[in-house]
């Protein structure tokens, strides 16, 4: 929803509007949130926020149509949010002030919930988060074990808040933190704030960003950049897209401190094209700021001015490197640079640069807000704060979570993500996408940091933590990491270019049984070559899936090449179908619906299946209601 | 998206008019190229070859550095792209839910084989593409900007009814 103009000329009339919006926003006040992330959106959370707003009409309750209507000050207000986290169980609908939390909601519950729930303040136990073990059901947020594990700095207003309306971000005390740093701490206050957070850079290497604000604010130059990095290209990841969904002010207030830091007039958000949602967003903040004077020229009625764009990305992994985002942003391929020099001293168009990821720019409001020592309350000493994490693949609760830094991998995995989903044994967890690594059981006890990451050859990452059980080989994700890597090597560096094609030949053929024990020798070899001759973090850090699974699963690559089979069925080229004579009727079934025609027999008579035809496509197997087809 | 590209009878000399005002639009500097591709690829469905060396003439770069940008970036398409673009995302977590089999079915379904991607009436076009961020609805369909979650290959075969019911409904 929009919200009207509103200016704001000091900060004075900030922190009146900030009481206002405060007080409307919270207090006895009824306030329906019906989830509008990418997730609970296409699974028709718009149709279900429609119902509730044409079941309160139907049943003329009186409704708050404007967030500061005071006329029309009424007890009940509806909000279309930003992402909740918990996808898996969407469309989600929160209630407020109870915090009410019901999932899988349709249209057709709307009435429902408005007699029930809003009119007698009665729960509906059919639409609770329910134990997927003891069935035990939840009616508010916080007690379901998903959440009341989470801590939230980062993600507290995401799915609370309308972020179509810069009002509702302000009612949670937003840009206060730019307006107390603007009058009362000047940059160089700012910049040793952060330091002092010990807040490290959300995007993948961890670069400490107190460092990386001092270095480019020492650069002499008139003209400085910030640059938002939202080009979030990891596989199962997307932290930064929920972010900008739901909370796009907060990242640009971190934006507009760090131009204030480093002395910077200028800001780009350079955001994947994949994020239609996320841009649209982020574009009616900035509308939205620079209307209200909180961005443009003489913010806030002081000398300082900063101007933000958003530039989308057209579709390349390598450009969440900085050098290549850089050279984006320019307009040119984006390839990576040698550095030094670092984009601190010579980055956009020549000029000083400072690049942070969006989770990053996230925290640097919430700290200049709260105070580094707040922030350091979180986490562990060298890895301070919280992360936020994409939690998926084959477990019970996906969805974004926020957890302290140094949790362990066992409390996310069991405790948050509920654990393995069928009750199939859990195996290993992919962290931080093509450049990370593979965790397993021995890691359950591992804390989830930086330190403790890299220490087993994995990092964080920019987050993604892709769950896989038993029936996942691992030569196959290392396969397809590569055939990942391998497509996105922008070319530039002939190790990464050629190395990475070798191996995904290499992993191509173990995978279709026609590997070697050499190969192994092989691939560890080109592996180590990639990894110390590439000029960027792509190349340097392609070969740690194959690293990685070639040091905890050596055996499973063993059984590929020596005993030719793939020890988690999951291999097709080592399959065999065949059909059991006695159990077959003939029906014909299989054979109608085998897509190479491999299937032959008369009707009434047991089939048969010519291995020679045969794709091991499995449809067959899907097809028999006899079970007379078996796979080996 | 617009019909330019459909409408246009062959033969006939391409207009630059339209290209010209997303130029202007987008402003004519080497900085602006790649929204420029873009807007241009949202008009015509995919670069033609003749705007590419039009675009190099206005911004004063080379045709090379045009294409070199065009071939360089996975959204961009050299070649027409069909009706409506059906997405399938590729990332892990689709990955490991299986989305090879949504894949064969969607093939199966276009009667699209090795590697051609767009149907034979031009009225589909298949991508497997990288990690759409719907991690947690895997595996995921994007079809004409349209995110679908937790697919299987019979509700796409339903959607894909849908949309060509829809399109003989507009044709009337």
């Amino acid at each position: 929803m929009s919200s009207p103009v509103i200016q704001i000329k000091s900060p004075e009339e900030l922190a009146a509007l900030r009481t206002k919006a405060h007080a409307a926003l919270d207090g006895d006040s009824v306030r329906i949130v019906v989830c509008g992330g990418t997730g609970c959106s296409s699974n028709g959370s718009k149709d279900v926020f429609a119902a509730l707003q044409a079941a309160v009409a139907e049943r003329n309750i009186p409704v708050r149509v404007d967030l500061l209507d005071e006329e029309g000050m009424q007890n009940l207000s509806m909000a279309f949010s930003g992402c909740s986290g918990f996808c898996e169980v969407g469309p989600i609908v929160r209630i407020l002030p109870e915090n009410y939390f019901y999932v899988r909601v349709k249209a057709e519950d709307a009435a429902e919930i408005i007699d029930k729930t809003i009119l007698a303040n009665e729960t509906i136990e059919r639409l609770m988060y329910k134990d997927r073990h003891t069935g035990q059901p939840y009616a508010r947020r916080n007690e379901i074990p998903f959440y009341a594990n989470q801590v939230n700095v980062v993600l507290t207003e995401c799915g609370l808040i309308d972020p179509g309306d810069i009002r509702e971000y302000i009612g949670h005390d937003g840009y206060k933190a730019l307006a107390d740093s603007l009058y009362n701490r000047p940059p160089e206050a700012v910049v040793e704030e952060i330091t002092k957070s010990g807040l490290r850079g959300r995007g993948g290497a961890g670069f400490s960003t107190g460092l990386k604000w001092s270095l480019t604010a020492k650069v002499p130059g008139e003209k400085k950049y910030v640059v938002c990095n939202a080009d979030e290209g990891d596989p199962g990841a997307f932290m930064d897209r929920s972010v900008l969904e739901g909370n796009p002010h907060a990242v640009l207030e971190g934006m507009i401190l760090a131009g204030y830091a480093i002395g910077a007039d200028e800001g780009y958000v350079y955001c994947r094209a994949e994020y239609p949602l996320a841009v649209q967003r982020m574009r009616i903040a900035i509308k939205q700021a620079e209307e209200a004077n909180l961005l443009g020229d003489n913010i806030l009625g002081t000398a300082f001015s900063f101007h933000i764009k958003i530039k989308e990305g057209a579709g390349a992994f390598v450009c969440g490197e900085e050098t290549a985002l850089i050279a984006s942003i320019e307009g040119m391929r984006g390839m990576p640079r040698p550095k030094p020099p670092f984009p601190a001293q010579s980055g956009l168009w020549g000029k000083p640069t400072c690049v942070n990821n969006v989770e990053t720019l996230a925290n640097v409001t919430q700290i200049l807000l709260k105070g580094a020592d707040w922030f350091r309350q979180y986490g562990i000493p060298k890895s301070t704060g919280t992360k936020v994490f994409a939690l998926t693949g084959d477990v019970v609760n996906t969805g974004l979570i926020e957890v302290q830094m140094g949790t362990t991998l066992k409390d996310v995995v069991f405790t948050v993500g509920g654990g393995i989903r069928g009750d199939k044994e859990f195996k290993t967890v992919q962290i931080g996408g093509p450049s990370g690594g593979c965790l397993t059981k021995d890691h359950l006890d591992l804390p989830l940091d930086y330190d403790s990451l890299r220490s087993v050859g994995a990092m964080v990452g920019s987050g993604g933590l892709v769950v896989m059980d038993e029936e996942t080989c691992m030569v196959e994700v290392a396969r397809f990491f590569m055939n990942f890597t391998q497509q996105e090597s922008c070319g530039k560096c002939v190790l990464c270019r050629e190395g990475t094609k070798r191996m995904l030949e290499i992993l191509e053929k173990i995978v279709a049984g026609n590997g070697t024990v050499d190969d192994i020798g092989d691939l560890e070899e080109v592996a180590e070559a990639v990894r110390d001759g590439s000029l960027c973090g792509l190349g340097k850090t392609a070969p740690n899936p194959v690293l990685s699974t070639l040091k905890y699963y050596r055996n499973e690559y063993l059984a590929h090449v020596v005993d030719h089979v793939c020890p988690a069925g999951q291999c097709a080229n080592f399959k065999t179908y065949s059909i059991i004579a006695e159990k077959c009727k003939g029906c014909r079934l299989c054979a109608r619906k085998c897509p190479v025609g491999a299937i032959e027999g008369e009707v009434k008579q047991p089939h048969v299946i010519d291995a020679a035809k045969c794709i091991k496509c499995g449809a067959c197997l899907d097809a028999c209601r006899m079970q007379a087809v078996v796979v080996e | 998206m617009t019909q330019a590209v459909l409408d246009r009878p062959t033969g006939q000399e391409r207009s630059f008019v339209r290209v010209q005002e997303i130029i202007q639009e987008c402003g004519a500097s080497e900085s602006a190229l790649i929204p420029i591709l873009q807007r241009i690829q949202d008009e015509y469905r995919y670069l033609p070859e003749e705007i590419l060396s039009y675009v190099a003439t206005v911004l004063d770069i080379s045709p090379a550095t045009v294409c070199g940008v065009a071939t360089f970036y996975a959204q961009f398409s050299l070649v027409p792209k069909g009706k409506h673009v059906v997405r399938v995302c590729d990332g892990t977590a689709c990955h490991v839910r299986d989305n090879r089999a949504l894949i064969e079915s969607v093939r199966k379904r276009l009667k699209i084989t090795g590697k051609q991607i767009t149907s034979d009436d031009n009225m589909y076009t298949l991508e497997i593409v990288n990690c759409i961020g719907a991690c947690a609805l895997a595996p995921a369909v994007v079809v004409d900007e349209q995110v679908h979650g937790q697919m299987t290959g019979e509700k796409i075969l339903k959607l894909f009814n849908q949309i060509d019911a829809k399109d003989k409904e507009a044709e009337k």
